[in-house]
């Protein structure tokens, strides 16, 4: 069997929302109208990182990287490419600024070349965009459960750990605590009951790269439980995943059914008498269950709540047993680091942080998407040449590392150097990996706002500063956004700000006030403008805006008063028209309706 | 041992010891608000924050081990602000009416508050209008006060196993309530009121009924009623902390006195009600015993106290056969009132009121439990007050309790044995009971009657009893959440058709007993439990009498009134029945 094309369409959650399975079925079904059923092969892969453009549909061996596209672009898909050799052209990617799309196809082929040229890496999403998620036989055909092979067989326990302690791989999901370690410790730590949990509950806005790694290749973290449970002596595993992933979910059960089947989990594995299995527990979305202490808790049907560390999992976990905890991402490396070893591992990203780190880059960004880059990688790397930039050519004001839980790095700390210590260092933090990038029209106070109402929403009320202080920091913050900003306010800020910090049990109180004190110490003057002065210079606090007509300007054709959904402007035909201040809900309709730019927004 | 500095003061202590519980052994205090000696660290308000070292995280006293080399500093300005802003955080969300509060002077937040000079609360309030739940008639629940330290609900779950309360909803919205969000007295409450003894604010707290007292002592002064009132044996030890004294301080005579002076006709003493309680608990354990052969069901379980009755009856129905038909103290004590003293005194059991002073909550409920709590034609107990609520009229009155001078109660239902007294401790009831029951098997007297075995805080006490060659095996567990192992030996005993593993069991839900009740002074750690423990063996100790059967008031209510131990009349009077109720009512 020799197919002459293979078709790669991503089956992400993101293009699958655009009808990507649509795609899929099209296209299988022209190859079949088209008589060319064994020519092809259409394959449903994981996410491609290229997000902003898809459905992304991929086309071997010619790399042909088509974006937007349709299902309907099904036949000529087949009818030009299969048939006749020829690129659909309007599809493809504009290869003139393309560095993100080349970055992505390539980086996903795993080039060896791109850690200088494309900036983008791929170890953890090695296989997203490549392989059928839902077929182990792809997998396994790309090296994988080779390092479980070697694991069992060719290490004993404390090779594996050896080897992860000189890869000196760190914990993906925020604090980077470095894994080999956290599997020693349970490895040690007395008792005949131990557990394995990977942490997919991820919770930040605008983060999806552990979604994304399940959901393309689950094997990769399945393979990396089952090295776990060998090496500390766990027979059974629990992936925590919120419900609302039901696509990971789905591909995680089909990952973990057709394992048992190949006797890779389950009983004896391989013949090796090492017994590990794997199950699926579902979250209810809580933000505080992706905290470990919280997480496990709800795993043993309790409320999810932090719980004081000490004791630490590795000691005392799940049930009490001794439990490793790792996040998706930081299990999605440990096979690589098994089969090519911690001197190659150690050969990517910087001296303290090796390795890569996948960010989800979102907001004012052109190529919003998946990035895999090594660690060492400039935010402006990220930003300006795999990011292709902000859109339409705006500033840049920022950007938000670590979710609601980190701050915000300005224009001067771009050239930082990404690493867990130098994002500290800056104020903010690596978390599991958000980036959000904000442009001049965005307004820091509302963007404050906008994440500590998110903490407000998820603070689980175990703890009083948290608890509390969440909401006297967003009511504060509310009543800037609306005009009624006191003097005093901006030191309350402060101090709430830096009570809950210190005193909060876990790192959602003791980083909530994050992006609201980072912002202050970056853009004070913008949040004196709007208690002073009562203005948003980014407009985009509502209430604090004014649309006003300028006579001059103002030709009287009436068409800004006929838009207007609260009949607010007046005016005689053919005079400048006025805007009744008092009754104007700041909609903005009458300045995009005037041809003559008379309205203004001040 | 680990060796570390606080406040570089080098201190060296056990392995797992947290900074709280090692400054506080080196006599530095650290202001503290939702940890409570009694539980696990749960670590939600943030006030015990410490630095150590220079490191810029600040831990948690209350939780954190104290490491080797560990550099503590428990104050400077930076720990005092951020202190000073959680605590006022915490007021924003809590009331300011703390004048009408049930914890006016008694509130570990009001104190907290007034140590950190809190003058102007700037940030604003953040109400939510929660209803009170008062549904149980002995705590009440009101939300609106509640600072969510946890307190109540690990007492409710992990000390006493009954999960009544729950946290509710999250963030700021989290509020304490039933499971289901059923009301209080719908759910699985046994109206224990650990909860309300561990409440550091007003958030939980006795159904307060003084007011009502007061009225009937206002009409015993018009002729119209007649006030009686018994106190509990674990009152006696405990109230004297109410009025500055050390716990465990006796103040039995001082405590007649003050009811005296408040007005009551008669002061009798529950004591003397144990003391009866023991002789038809001791006589339907020996005739239980004698009778094991034939089916009389084994092991017997003492039904004093009223939340452990409403445990069993909620979640062991099965075992009710097993319960002593006996009335507990407070109920023999009101049926008697209004029997055999109404009749002796020539009053009308009618226009008699009388009141218990318990160190209970559940009491409160127990007094109406079923149609057996009115035995004598009326309601046999009118009222139940806490040792609380007495103090709170006693200060009312303007009695200064301790220099009042000693009185003693009133007979016939006032002399009272060790054997009744130490009806108040853990192990009491049966250390009391077999002191009777060894004269009932034996037919002689003991020459030492300390049982010293079932005494102590152990949560589950064994012995075996040698009376003459006749082994009786006793357990006595205390504090609801250390029931359940005695119970699942029993019941599996049962089940493999083996041998009771006891023949007599006595459980007392609160810890340590009586003494540790849910309604005694606020401020109750194991220190304080043994001290009021020790205190009640000491009256013991140096009693003329030491066994119930010995009392000569007793012998004489049986020669007058009720005939003997079991008779009809007794059953009649002293005894009652139980029923399955389900856990959740809805």
């Amino acid at each position: 069997m020799a197919y002459k094309n293979f078709i790669l369409v991503c089956g992400g959650t993101g293009c699958e929302s655009c009808r990507s399975e649509e795609i899929y079925k099209n296209l299988m079904m022209e190859a079949e109208i088209q008589g060319l059923k064994e020519e092809v092969q259409v394959v449903r892969t994981g996410c491609f990182g290229f997000c902003e453009k898809g459905p992304i549909v991929k086309v071997l061996p010619q790399e042909s990287f088509y974006v937007e596209v349709k299902p309907e672009d099904a036949r000529e898909i087949i009818a030009e490419q299969v048939v006749k050799g020829r690129e659909v052209k309007r599809l493809l990617y504009d290869k003139g600024d393309g560095a993100a799309a080349a970055a992505a196809a390539a980086a996903a082929e795993g080039k060896a070349d791109l850690r200088s040229y494309q900036k983008q890496y791929r170890i953890v999403l090695r296989n997203c965009g490549v392989i059928d998620p839902e077929n182990i036989d792809e997998y396994i055909a790309r090296e994988g459960y080779e390092a479980l092979e070697k694991a069992l067989f060719e290490m004993k326990s404390a090779d594996v750990i050896a080897e992860l302690k000189a890869s000196g791989l760190r914990g993906r999901g925020g604090a980077g605590f470095p894994t080999g370690m956290k599997w020693e410790f349970t490895r040690a730590a007395p008792g005949t009951v131990k557990y394995v949990i990977c942490n997919a509950d991820e919770g930040d806005p605008g983060a999806y790269m552990d979604r994304a790694t399940i959901e393309g290749d689950p094997h990769s973290v399945i393979e990396a439980m089952a090295i776990c449970g060998y090496t500390v002596g766990a027979t059974k595993g629990y992936v925590y995943i919120r419900a609302e992933y039901p696509l990971a979910i789905e591909r995680l059960r089909i990952a973990i059914r057709q394992a048992e089947e190949y006797g890779l989990l389950g009983k004896d594995i391989l013949g090796s008498g090492v017994d590990f299995d794997l199950e699926i527990r579902l979250g209810a979305g809580a933000f505080v269950c992706g905290e470990e202490t919280a997480l496990m808790r709800s795993l043993e049907g309790n409320r999810g709540m932090p719980v004081p560390k000490p004791p630490f999992p590795a000691t005392s976990g799940l049930w009490k047993k001794p439990t490793v905890i790792n996040n998706v991402e930081t299990f999605a490396n440990v096979p690589m680091v098994i089969l090519r070893g911690s001197k190659w591992f150690t050969s990517i990203g910087t001296e303290k942080s090796p390795g890569t780190k996948v960010f989800a880059l979102t907001g004012k960004i052109n190529n919003s998407g998946l990035v895999e880059v090594p660690m060492g990688t400039t935010l402006r790397e990220i930003i300006f040449d795999i990011g292709g930039g902000i859109r339409n050519n705006r500033k840049f004001k920022g950007v938000q590392t670590g979710g609601p839980s980190g701050g915000i790095i300005v224009e001067k700390d771009l050239d930082a150097p990404i690493s867990y210590e130098s994002l500290t260092a800056l104020g903010s933090m690596m978390g599991s990996g958000g980036m959000i990038v904000m442009d001049e029209d965005d307004c820091v106070v509302d963007v404050s706002k906008f994440y500590m109402e998110f903490c407000v929403d998820e603070s689980c009320g175990k703890c009083a500063p948290c608890r509390i202080g969440t909401n006297q920091m967003h009511s504060i913050l509310d009543r800037m956004t609306k005009g009624s900003g006191e003097p005093s306010d901006l030191a309350k800020l402060e101090k709430i700000g830096q009570a809950m910090t210190k005193a909060s049990l876990c790192m959602l109180g003791g980083s909530a006030a994050n992006p609201t004190l980072s912002t202050i110490r970056h853009f004070r003057e913008e949040y004196e403008e709007h208690i002073r002065d009562h203005k948003c210079r980014a407009g985009s606090c509502k209430t604090l805006l004014r649309f006003s007509i300028i006579p001059e300007k103002c030709i009287g054709c009436g068409l800004c008063a006929k838009r207007c959904p609260v009949q607010c402007i007046a005016g005689e035909k053919k005079v400048a028209h006025v805007i009744d201040q008092a009754k104007c809900i700041k909609c903005g309709e009458c300045q995009k309706s005037c041809k003559f730019g008379a309205v203004v927004k001040s | 041992m680990v060796k570390a500095k606080i406040n570089s003061q080098e201190v060296e202590v056990a392995e797992g010891t947290t900074i709280l519980e090692a400054a506080e052994k080196f006599h530095v205090k650290i202001p503290k608000l939702c940890h409570n000696d009694d539980l696990e660290p749960w670590a939600a308000c943030g006030i015990c924050v410490v630095k150590n070292g220079k490191s810029p995280k600040l831990l948690r006293a209350c939780c954190t081990p104290l490491e080797e080399g560990m550099n503590i500093i428990t104050t400077d300005a930076e720990l005092v602000q951020t202190r000073k802003t959680v605590i006022e955080l915490i007021l924003s969300t809590h009331p300011d009416d703390c004048l009408a509060c049930p914890r006016n002077q008694e509130c570990e937040l009001q104190r907290l508050a007034a140590e950190f000079g809190i003058r102007d609360q700037p940030f604003p309030k953040r109400l939510r209008n929660l209803p009170v739940d008062d549904s149980t008639g002995a705590i009440v629940l009101n939300p609106e006060k509640c600072i969510r330290c946890g307190r109540c609900v690990k007492v409710c779950q992990e000390m006493q196993d009954v999960w009544a309360i729950e946290f509710l909803g999250r963030g700021e919205k989290t509020r304490i309530a039933p499971a289901g969000d059923v009301k209080l007295g719908e759910g699985p409450c046994i109206r224990c009121g650990q909860c309300a003894a561990h409440c550091p604010v007003g958030a939980i707290y006795e159904n307060d009924q003084t007011t009502e007292v007061w009225e009937a002592l206002m009409k015993t002064g018009e002729g119209e009623r007649t006030c009686v009132v018994q106190i509990a044996p674990a009152v006696r030890v405990a109230l004297g902390e109410a009025f500055g004294l050390k716990p465990g301080t006796n103040v039995t005579k001082k405590i007649y006195a003050a009811l005296r002076r408040l007005g009551f006709d008669m002061v009798f003493d529950t004591n003397f009600a144990a003391d009866l309680t023991i002789m038809e608990e001791g006589t339907e354990f020996v005739r239980r015993f004698t009778a094991a052969g034939v089916g009389a069901p084994l092991p017997l379980i003492t039904t004093c106290c009223p939340a452990w009755v409403d445990y069993l009856e909620k979640y062991w129905p099965d075992m009710i056969p097993n319960f002593s038909t006996a009335k507990s103290p407070q109920q023999m004590m009101g049926a008697m009132i209004k029997t055999y003293w109404a009749a002796q005194a020539k009053v009308d059991p009618a226009k008699i009121f009388s009141v218990a002073i318990m160190p209970c909550t559940a009491k409160k409920f127990e007094n109406s439990r079923n149609e057996t709590m009115y035995s004598s034609g009326h309601k046999d107990v009118d009222i139940t007050l806490t040792t609380r609520e007495l103090a709170r009229m006693i200060k009312q009155a303007g009695i200064d309790l301790v220099n009042l001078p000693d009185e003693n109660a009133d007979s016939p239902m006032g002399p009272y044995t060790g054997a009744g007294v130490i009806f108040g401790a853990t192990g009491g009831v049966m250390e009391a009971a077999l002191r009777t029951a060894y004269t009932l098997v034996t037919g002689e007297e003991l020459k030492e009657v300390a049982f010293t075995s079932v005494r102590s805080m152990t949560g589950i006490k064994e012995a075996q009893i040698n009376m003459k060659g006749t082994i009786i095996r006793v357990a006595v567990a205390h504090q609801m959440g250390n029931i359940e192992t005695v119970l699942r030996q029993v019941v599996e005993a049962r089940a493999a058709g083996k041998e009771t593993p006891w023949h007599f069991i006595e459980v007392m839900a609160c810890r340590g007993g009586c003494i540790g009740g849910g309604g005694q002074p606020y401020g109750c750690t194991d220190e304080v439990r043994k001290l009021r423990i020790r205190g009640i063996y000491d009256e013991d100790d140096v009693s003329t009498y030491r066994c119930s059967h010995h009392n000569p008031y007793i012998k004489k209510i049986y020669t007058e009134f009720l005939e003997k131990p079991g008779s009809h009349k007794a059953h009649g009077l002293l005894h009652t029945h139980y029923v399955a109720r389900p856990i959740y009512m809805k």
